[in-house]
């Protein structure tokens, strides 16, 4: 496989959140306005691309029977340190996001990139991986958050555009799968038009 | 690639106990290294917060005020009981201009809920600022100043208990978020209470 491949494998063909659907809780629970969606998919990618690159490291020396403790071992050890270096050295960017970056360890698309990946393959082509598993999850955070924040709010990256009330309940839990539903439907039907033509 | 080593028990033992150390070792040592620049923010943060809520002072004072019946116990909480509240003192020259308090609540809707509330000495709120909390973004987190007028409903009020209107009170709660906004209430009427000790409560009734 090409290192091409790897990488838009996980932003298109294997996009995390609209083709696997995985990492769905901090999917909707975080994606109430696109910057929030943003911060969590940078932070998300960071630890992806770390945790991959460990447990790629450390593939023959980890005993298979108990492979996923140690994964989130290393992966809440990760979480943990991005969490405490944000809190000391950006502190305005953590009083932003600060509430969901513990969310990161149950995340199940790092847990699932470490066993389906990076457990099988070699180091650069796991980084790889996780900077286009990554990067495809911010995109689809910010693409939800966008969103949910404009049919809620009525705005933009926190600019209002309209100073009317939106639709609130899209900021809401329920509104998280509604706009979700509805996004998905409209990927999977643009993806059927291209393959039938 | 390589060969992968057996899963046998002294195998599995080995490489857990070297995963967790290493692990425990690796973030004891970015705690340590963190533990004081976090320190300086929160404290940097709680300065600031006292300058925006209280007027131009020359000299503070720090006292701390005893808190009785106002925190229940509830075994599910996991914040430290608190016992007091840190109230700063401003003065202009020696007349105590404002007061600035340190108040909580734990009735948040994501724990507890810290604030700093400035008082002018007739005690009445001039200002108020969020330090903490942990509502849910978009909704309960509109308690910040920057991200909605919430707070500013607060300023010059006098009547104590201030509650949400639809407890008879006087504050329009935060849109889908009347539990964040009682929890607001609650840490302010805290802060009250506990100053009336200082300025004395004669003007309240």
């Amino acid at each position: 496989m090409n290192k091409w491949k790897i990488f838009t494998n996980g932003l298109l063909k294997e996009n995390p959140t609209f083709v696997l659907l995985l990492g769905m809780c901090p999917t909707l629970g975080v994606t109430t306005s696109a910057i929030n969606g943003l911060g969590m998919g940078l932070a998300t990618t960071f630890v992806l691309i770390l945790s991959n690159i460990v447990i790629s490291t450390l593939k023959n020396v980890i005993p298979d029977t108990v492979r996923i403790p140690a994964f989130i071992v290393i992966i809440a050890s990760f979480v943990t340190m991005v969490d405490l270096l944000m809190q000391a050295y950006i502190p305005d960017l953590h009083a932003q996001l600060g509430l969901f970056i513990p969310l990161i360890v149950v995340n199940c698309l790092v847990l699932g990139r470490a066993e389906a990946f990076a457990s099988k393959n070699n180091v650069l082509n796991s980084t790889i991986d996780g900077l286009g598993m990554g990067l495809g999850f911010t995109c689809s955070l910010t693409l939800l958050g966008i969103v949910r924040e404009f049919l809620g709010n009525i705005s933009f990256f926190s600019h209002k555009l309209a100073n009317i009330d939106g639709a609130l309940v899209f900021v809401l839990a329920p509104g998280g799968f509604l706009a979700l539903g509805l996004l998905l439907a409209l990927i999977n039907s643009i993806k059927n038009r291209e393959t039938s033509r | 690639m390589g060969k992968k080593i057996e899963s046998d028990f002294k195998n599995i033992l080995i490489c857990l106990l070297i995963i967790t150390a290493v692990s425990a070792g690796i973030l004891g040592l970015v705690y340590s290294l963190t533990e004081k620049p976090i320190e300086e923010t929160k404290k940097l943060n709680k300065e600031n917060a006292i300058k925006k809520v209280l007027p131009d002072y020359d000299r503070m004072e720090e006292c701390k005020v005893p808190i009785e019946s106002a925190v229940e116990n509830n075994v599910f909480k996991k914040e430290a009981k608190a016992d007091s509240l840190s109230i700063y003192k401003a003065y202009q020259g020696e007349t105590l201009v404002a007061l600035a308090v340190e108040t909580f609540s734990d009735n948040g809707f994501g724990g507890r809920v810290k604030l700093m509330v400035g008082f002018q000495a007739d005690g009445s709120i001039k200002r108020i600022e969020v330090l903490e909390h942990h509502e849910t973004p978009g909704l309960g987190d509109k308690m910040e100043p920057a991200k909605s007028d919430f707070s500013k409903q607060f300023e010059s009020m006098k009547n104590f208990p201030v509650k949400v209107k639809k407890d008879g009170g006087e504050i329009d709660a935060i849109t889908a978020a009347t539990i964040s906004s009682r929890a607001y209430c609650d840490a302010v009427n805290r802060a009250h209470d506990a100053i009336l000790s200082i300025i004395g409560g004669e003007d309240n009734e």
